[in-house]
């Protein structure tokens, strides 16, 4: 609690030890004064109403008649009028204010602490960057840093801006970004991503980019602007709250005119002013939507911030709304459910082992700069020496022919062993096949393909369970979607899709969902921009470090594991459960207050819990949105 | 949606202000001033996204932004 809420909560102390105090001595001990009984009521009513008495005059002389500091004052006034009047009763008058100091106390705190809370999540704004000057090492603002220049990332530190590594090795904390709490290694040659922290070896970093144009500064863009989308139920709460005070206010006033009147001329009854007074005085504690108006932002908010803490990125409130409606999940193949990486996946019939068969494809290789070259030397694993290798004649779209260590290796495809009159070996697993022949004969094939993802599997799995219908697009071939396709269990696949083709079925699905369903399309941001605007959310995958894709999505998955797609689905759908049942709380407790109270069923003590209490309750509720670890 | 092009200039504030009612009036008290088209204050993270019209001076319009809000509640900063 600040400076200020400490000295409410005193008043408010203050206010019902001398009010409690007050309402249990024994009436003899005002001697019969009924001025003398009034006077503690009367300390503790100015310790706790002065502040909303002035603030009401204030506002009403600026023309503000809905002000709910006035609509208070008045109905608290109204009670110790009633009191003033008739039984001596001030505690319903006091207990008015009272509990509405309460509410904006407990209003302010959770709303500071949820605020806290966020901004703890969100921790990763570097506050300096280390750059050596003369030998030493000086801290500068990281907004002064050129592209380009060397920063020195000690220990402990954030790295202030994205770069490549130059010098060092290091493990890297990026749970704040991607919620992974694996550490990631790093070692010269590697990109490395701002907002991560460094744990254990002193980094020399390379920046590629500004602070401003960096991956921190864009994520934290992006959590600042995220609440301001506002979604459906915001805007549905924005018009209730304009005209909801309004009504209750003139149906209050209507109350306590209309039937004490109706009853004096019409059914030739006492009027019972007070009777109707008091009920109006009701109306006018009810009148205020500050649960609704409060709880259902502060549910949002709360939501992407713990869905931030995951690697989740969602850029607004709109979105967390669509995605709790999700229905279809449109995949794209690459990136998103494989790794889009090649890989050695198999070495098949060599005649030699299957290491010097590596070794030596890899050799043969070494020249070219092909991504299947490169998945060879990562699958080798060892320090190349080129000195083995010699005469290498490229082939093009065939292979290539070399000497390694005096034999004849030639590496390629089935056109390039046909040529050289060697009969190959077919594969029946999916992929790119490399054959191998050794001094003209047939040595076995090595095979080349994109791996699917380790969680891919169970990410399907999951989201058919919770009835969403999984959909993969890909620009490969039929055979190799097909069979990816069959190994997760989706059943809609489309295969050798340009671009556009992918734009083409985003939409076609869009046409054929039923009212309030919604279509995603996953990707992973690279070239699917066109996509993920056609999509109702495009969720990009994998955006850690790209910020072409943290732009074009909806939704951003800072690491690349698919499990994260349903778990953003249902943080959102854990959220529009807690929004709906405040939404459905809130007014219904209200309505059944002011028809209770409209019909004389109900007392102020039940109006100021249908203010206060549920005002609290319903911010109680809104937090839950906070905790979505284990959703 | 694609705010912050060139054509239409588009600028965050922060803001303070200390309640979520309040936080709505501001935000029809500023849509309603001269030169803004349209904006949006979000009472979580205190700030207010203002989009200026055509060819606004904004520091002019913050000006009328301001004492607009301040009909509403006069407690309430917003930092230009």
């Amino acid at each position: 609690m600040n400076e200020e809420q400490k000295k409410m909560a005193v008043r408010i102390a203050v206010t019902a030890v001398i009010t409690i105090v007050a309402s249990v001595l024994p009436d003899s001990v005002y001697g019969g004064s009924r001025l003398l009984h009034m006077l503690p009521y009367l300390v503790a009513y100015v310790i706790i109403a002065h502040d909303v008495f002035l603030d009401a005059l204030r506002n009403i002389s600026r023309g503000q008649v809905f002000d709910e500091n006035f609509l208070m004052a008045f109905a608290s006034l109204g009670a110790f009028g009633l009191g003033v009047m008739k039984d001596a009763e001030y505690t319903e008058a006091i207990a008015v204010v009272l509990f509405y100091q309460v509410g904006e106390l407990f209003e302010d705190y959770a709303v500071d602490k949820s605020r806290r809370n966020i901004s703890e999540l969100m921790d990763i704004r570097p506050d300096y960057a280390n750059i050596e000057r003369d030998g030493k090492i000086v801290k500068v603002a990281p907004d002064d840093v050129a592209v380009g220049s060397e920063i020195i990332v000690q220990p402990g530190e954030k790295i202030p801006i994205d770069g490549v590594v130059l010098d060092g090795n290091s493990s890297l904390n990026t749970v704040a970004l991607t919620g992974e709490s694996l550490p990631r290694d790093v070692a010269p040659g590697s990109e490395v991503i701002s907002g991560c922290i460094n744990m254990t070896g002193i980094l020399r970093i390379k920046t590629t980019k500004e602070f401003g144009e960096s991956t921190v500064t864009k994520i934290l863009e992006l959590v600042e602007d995220a609440s301001s989308r506002k979604s459906e139920s915001e805007h549905f709460i924005s018009k209730f709250a304009r005209y909801y005070t309004p009504i209750v206010c003139f149906s209050a006033l209507a109350l306590a005119v209309i039937p004490p009147i109706v009853r004096m001329t019409v059914l030739n009854l006492a009027p019972e002013w007070s009777n109707w007074f008091y009920r109006a005085l009701i109306f006018l504690v009810i009148s205020c939507p500050c649960a609704l108006v409060l709880s259902v932002p502060l549910t949002f908010f709360a939501g992407i911030g713990g869905a931030g803490r995951q690697g989740i990125l969602i850029k607004g409130s709109n979105f967390m709304e669509t995605l709790a409606d999700a229905r279809y999940v449109i995949m794209d193949k690459t990136g998103t459910l494989t790794k889009g990486v090649f890989e050695v996946t198999g070495v098949h019939h060599s005649k030699i082992s299957n290491e010097k068969l590596l070794e030596y494809a890899a050799l043969a290789e070494s020249a070219s700069s092909h991504p299947i070259s490169k998945s060879l030397q990562k699958a080798h694993g060892k320090e190349l020496n080129r000195g083995r290798v010699t005469d290498v004649q490229e082939k093009s779209g065939r292979g290539v022919i070399a000497k390694v260590d005096g034999h004849t290796v030639a590496a390629g495809n089935d056109k390039l062993m046909s040529e050289l009159g060697i009969a190959c070996i077919p594969c029946h697993q999916v992929g790119t096949l490399v054959h191998m022949a050794i001094d003209g004969e047939y040595a076995g094939h090595i095979l080349i393909s994109d791996v699917v993802k380790d969680t891919s599997k169970e990410a399907v799995k999951e989201m058919q369970d919770n009835g969403i219908d999984c959909v993969m697009l890909t620009g490969d071939g039929h055979k190799t979607a097909e069979d990816i396709a069959k190994r997760l269990g989706i059943s809609k696949v489309y295969s050798e899709l340009l671009p556009e083709d992918k734009v083409k079925k985003v939409e076609e699905v869009i046409k054929s969902k039923r009212g309030k369903e919604k279509v995603l399309f996953v990707g992973d941001g690279i070239n699917d921009a066109p996509v993920l605007s056609v999509a109702d959310v495009g969720v990009a995958m994998g955006a850690m470090g790209s910020d072409a894709a943290i732009e074009a999505a909806d939704v951003v998955l800072m690491d690349d594991d698919p499990l994260k797609i349903d778990k953003a689905i249902r943080i959102s759908k854990k959220c529009m459960t807690i929004v709906k049942e405040n939404i459905v709380f809130a007014i219904g407790i209200k309505a059944i207050c002011l028809v209770l109270g409209a019909l004389g069923l109900a007392n102020i003590w039940m109006a100021i819990f249908a203010d206060t209490g549920v005002l609290i309750l319903a911010v109680l509720n809104a937090m839950r949105a906070l905790f979505v670890a284990n959703v | 949606m694609l705010i912050g092009g060139n054509a239409m200039k588009t600028q965050r504030y922060k803001i303070d202000v200390d309640c979520a009612v309040c936080a709505e009036k501001m935000e029809e008290a500023a849509k309603r001033t001269a030169g803004v088209d349209d904006a949006v204050v979000n009472f979580m993270m205190l700030n207010m996204k203002v989009k200026f019209a055509d060819g606004a001076d904004t520091r002019e319009v913050m000006d009328r932004v301001l004492e607009n809000c301040r009909k509403i509640d006069e407690d309430c900063k917003i930092y230009f």
